[in-house]
């Protein structure tokens, strides 16, 4: 393996396990009727139930069950039939119970495996231990007052998927292609928005050292990290701590710590020993949550073709490399899009169209695919007018730019602006014949062996015809006029 | 018109049908008590201007010839319902102010069906204490004192507010909560019919959580057809509440003079206890010849698991007590008492807001739940929950109700018990059995003590099937004939 790290008398190997909380799409909180939309007024979408009044009780929303099930599926693992709710025990301003209903012992989901595309090409696979539905906390804020804590609800009750996986990754790299794959299935699935900087998706990093081959070192949980980038980075600094501590002779303590984005940094943020004895027991407000067989099974055909068949199908059904392949499908509107463009057409020409044109100026607009400027018929087009010889790739990058500019589709600008490749060898012949003249001097050297200016000649040809002469013609002709 | 208050419900109904009085003046009668015994001290709060108003209102609807089934029949509430606009303490310090902006849904149903709120009634802290002594609002006087001493008994608890009131014919009946005998345990002190239904039968949706797998609500009255009345119309499904359980309610009084032929009726040996005054051991007997002389057949059986009950339920009730009180804190509502941090108002507040009875189930209850105790306690506590709802199981299969004593005791003095915990909890002894099988349980008074205090008699049934418990208890109810009252009301 080439992820070991090298420290002072050998090398190290990161061992990784992640724990998502991947908030649950649904209008309605996971024990209450209360609203769920992002960046409402405070406490304006808060029910008694979620703010724990006497004599409230929790009610189950089958929604964000079906949506927990349907994430298991897609997360190729086993769904258990029956389930139980445990209240999670512990004082906070911003957990209005004094308990989090959540599940223990008996989670929705168990076992399961994602399979994890590397940079290189390379896949993998990552196994998840289990999903588990519990309810979020609400938010306290610090900063309003200067010796005050404020509390919002809004959040208080919203369903969360926590997806625990094995600690199976061996790189920073490894995590974030995790990440990134999990975080694609969820919005396959439209189970979660995938949204970490609207919190929508949090991190937890477990991260140990071990020597290869050895057993697994003692873990520290970095909690709560918001980006991918920075999960990298997290894991990146703790990783290099740990060889630290343990190569000046030290013990990794079990603790919990938290990442400074500012810094680069982790840091202790509480002991085991000062950690929380939460008292989980089954709630007695909730029944067990018995799934009917039949239902699952029927959920599971209503599931979408998932990114790894559709990369399957990409590289089988359009030839595309599993790297192409693996790029196209990360996002279900881009395969979508590329679907629509490949369809009749160069399926590979198309690809490379979509990942080194389109994205690069979606990139520079700062939008997504589903606003791009230029629409997936629009693009077909002018990847039709390449593929007939109409215009050059040369060209087609101008139209293109102008396509991105104006949203007007390629036919148009090429006849507005007459970019009509030329085909006509006795035009290119007359082109080349004027160059050459001009160009005595050049020819003279060209003939006596400088054959570098081969180039020069085919610029100054395309110079003259605006462009437009057809490349592979022009360089045939050239050739035969040179060697003349 | 101090007449209108020693009606059944079942009387007055038929005297409002007639017109004979109205509504409000059935309201006007029980307010004047309430006030001539407000030494009892079974109010928290009265709300006299409501119940005159839902008693006009009620006599409106009778005149267009809307009438429910409680139809202007006066009530007191158990406080640990959430009454909307209405100060619910659940006898707390800790809920200070405390107005819900809900109804809580047995009440709802309740004024749905034409009844009128009187007030407010006192009970234990949050339904922990089997004497309501532990009350923030003061102890609550039983109306009963004994033959030749004056001194003040305890109305039982903790349900005592609503046995004192009915007792004293403060309301006509009143609501309760049963956890493990709250209401069983006073109505039998205070010589009242109390049920507590099977387990999901009433909502608990809006009713201040002690222990969330055993709290059942259900009334306290003067007559087991006004018990089976009040049940009627406070059962029911309840979307709301997951543990409510969706089964039609069947017309409880219908049955009830049906009379108890041919029913097999239980005597388990195992609640035959030390202790136990002989009296009550007679009136046990007296009971169970009053059944056969009816037709029942009398039988034999055996609960192995008795003794474990209370041991069991001072494991479940606290655990889960300790989680449903952490949502008293001091930040959205209710007592606060400032802090220098977080922590120091948690502790500050709940320091002043909790009672010594509470805090103590609050400790145990933490404790059980504990990383390290868990199995040992609670875990093994519900292993001994299914096994005390097997005995049960087994039982019902040879016969079809299980008549026991209500208490081992008649009511005591205050301050009689107080020192010694153990010894208060073993008043629910008879009684806790059934709540951590789910099963319904009835008190019914049977007689009188020697010092002549009421004694009751308690029936425990199937899985909703409280129909056969009220045809049972109305068979015991007219062999005893009880119609004594306490001296003074």
């Amino acid at each position: 393996m080439s992820d070991y790290i090298e420290g002072h008398n050998g090398p190290w190997e990161i061992v990784l396990g992640l724990e998502v909380h991947a908030q649950v799409i649904s209008k309605a909180k996971l024990f209450s009727g209360a609203a769920t939309e992002f960046g409402a007024e405070p406490n304006s979408q808060v029910s008694f139930v979620d703010a724990a009044f006497p004599g409230m009780l929790p009610v189950i929303n089958r929604f964000c069950v079906e949506q927990a099930v349907k994430t298991g599926l897609g997360l190729n693992a086993q769904i258990n039939h029956r389930s139980v709710f445990d209240r999670k025990n512990y004082f906070y301003a911003d957990l209005p119970a004094g308990y989090q209903i959540s599940q223990f012992l008996q989670p929705i989901v168990g076992k399961g495996v994602i399979v994890i595309d590397l940079p290189d090409g390379r896949s993998r696979e990552v196994g998840i231990t289990r999903l588990h539905l519990e309810q979020d906390a609400g938010k306290s804020l610090h900063d309003q007052h200067p010796t005050k804590t404020y509390v919002d609800l809004n959040r208080s009750g919203v369903a969360l998927m926590e997806i625990v996986s094995e600690p199976d990754m061996r790189s920073s790299e490894e995590a974030a292609a995790y990440l990134r794959k999990l975080r694609s299935i969820l919005r396959y699935l439209g189970t979660c928005d995938g949204n970490m900087e609207e919190g929508s998706l949090r991190c937890d990093v477990n991260v140990s050292v071990r020597r290869p081959g050895e057993g697994l070192g003692t873990r520290c949980e970095i909690k709560n990290v918001n980006s991918i980038r920075y999960v990298q980075q997290a894991i990146e600094y703790e990783a290099r701590r740990q060889i630290e501590v343990i190569e000046e002779g030290g013990k990794i303590r079990q603790e919990t710590r938290l990442f400074d984005a500012g810094r680069g940094v982790t840091r202790t943020m509480r002991s085991k020993e000062d950690s929380h004895d939460y008292r989980y027991f089954p709630d007695p407000d909730l029944l067990p949550l018995d799934l009917d067989p039949a239902w699952v099974q029927r959920l599971k055909t209503t599931l979408p073709e998932l990114p790894d068949a559709k990369k399957a199908r990409f590289m089988a059904d359009f030839g595309l490399s599993p790297y192409d392949a693996g790029v196209l499908v990360a996002d279900q509107e881009t395969a979508h899009f590329y679907e629509t463009v490949a369809k009749g057409r160069d399926a590979k020409l198309a690809a490379n169209w979509l990942i080194s044109e389109l994205f690069g100026a979606l990139n520079k607009a700062g939008v997504d695919i589903a606003n791009s400027p230029v629409s997936a018929a629009a693009l077909g087009g002018l990847v039709d007018l390449i593929a007939d010889n109409t215009i050059s790739g040369r060209i087609a990058k101008d139209v293109f730019a102008e396509m991105v500019e104006t949203g007007k589709d390629a036919a148009a600008i090429v006849e507005a602006k007459g970019l009509r490749q030329v085909t006509d060898t006795g035009a290119i012949d007359a082109a080349i014949d004027k160059v050459l003249v001009q160009h005595a001097d050049k020819l003279a050297e060209y003939r006596s062996g400088k054959e570098k200016l081969f180039g020069f000649f085919i610029g100054q040809v395309m110079k003259a015809t605006a462009g437009k002469a057809n490349p592979a013609m022009l360089n045939d002709l050239l050739k035969k006029k040179l060697a003349g | 018109m101090t007449a209108l208050t020693e009606l059944t419900m079942t009387q007055a109904l038929a005297g409002l049908a007639k017109g004979s009085f109205s509504a409000r003046e059935l309201a006007e009668a029980h307010l004047a008590v309430m006030e001539r015994h407000r030494g009892l001290n079974a109010f928290i709060t009265e709300t006299p201007e409501k119940a005159l108003a839902m008693a006009g209102e009620s006599d409106a609807r009778r005149k267009r010839g809307e009438v429910g089934l409680l139809e202007g029949i006066p009530l007191g509430i158990k406080d640990l319902f959430c009454t909307e606009g209405v100060l619910t303490t659940a006898g707390s310090h800790i809920l200070d102010g405390f107005k819900p902006p809900y109804e809580s849904t047995v009440t709802a149903k309740l004024w749905q069906a034409g009844a009128a709120m009187l007030g407010k009634l006192n009970m234990d802290e949050f339904a922990m204490g089997s004497s309501n002594t532990t009350s923030y609002h003061g102890n609550v006087k039983n109306p009963w004192t004994r033959r030749g001493d004056n001194r003040d008994l305890v109305p039982g608890g903790s349900s005592g507010g609503s046995a004192a009131a009915v007792a004293a014919r403060m309301a006509m009946a009143a609501t309760g909560t049963d956890t493990g005998g709250s209401i069983r345990q006073p109505a039998a002190f205070c010589g009242l019919v109390g049920i507590k239904p099977t387990y999901g039968r009433c909502s608990r949706w809006g009713i201040v959580a002690f222990a969330s797998s055993l709290d059942q609500a259900g009334p306290l009255a003067r007559s087991v057809e006004d018990a089976a009345l009040m049940l009627q119309v406070m059962a029911g499904h309840d979307p709301k509440d997951s543990t409510s359980v969706d089964l039609p309610v069947p017309d409880y009084r219908a049955g009830l003079g049906a009379g108890v032929k041919g029913l097999r009726i239980g005597i388990p040996r195992e609640y035959r206890m030390d202790g136990m005054a002989a009296e009550i051991g007679a009136l046990w007997a007296k009971g169970a010849e009053w059944l056969k002389a009816a037709g029942a057949e009398i039988v034999d059986i055996s609960l192995p698991h008795t003794k474990y009950a209370l041991p069991t339920y001072y494991i479940i009730a606290p655990a889960e007590a300790s989680s449903n009180l952490a949502r008293y804190d001091g930040v959205r509502f209710g007592l606060r008492v400032p802090g220098g941090s977080l922590d120091e108002m948690y502790e500050n507040t709940r320091a002043a807001g909790f009672g010594a009875e509470v805090k103590r189930r609050v400790l145990i209850g933490t404790y059980v739940l504990s990383a390290g105790y868990y199995d040992a306690y609670y875990l093994k506590a519900q292993r001994l929950r299914s096994l005390i709802l097997g005995d049960f199981t087994k039982a019902f299969e040879k016969v079809d109700a299980i008549l026991t004593p209500a208490t081992p005791t008649p009511a005591f003095a205050v301050g009689e018990r107080m020192d010694d915990p153990i010894a208060m909890y073993l008043n629910d002894v008879f009684t806790v059995p059934v709540n951590l099988a789910g099963l319904p349980g009835i008190s019914v008074p049977a007689g009188l003590s020697e010092d002549g205090l009421p004694l009751g008699l308690q029936l425990l049934g199937r899985a909703f099937d409280e129909a056969t418990l009220f045809r049972t208890a109305r068979t015991i109810e007219e062999a005893a004939g009880f119609t004594a009252k306490a001296a003074g009301i």
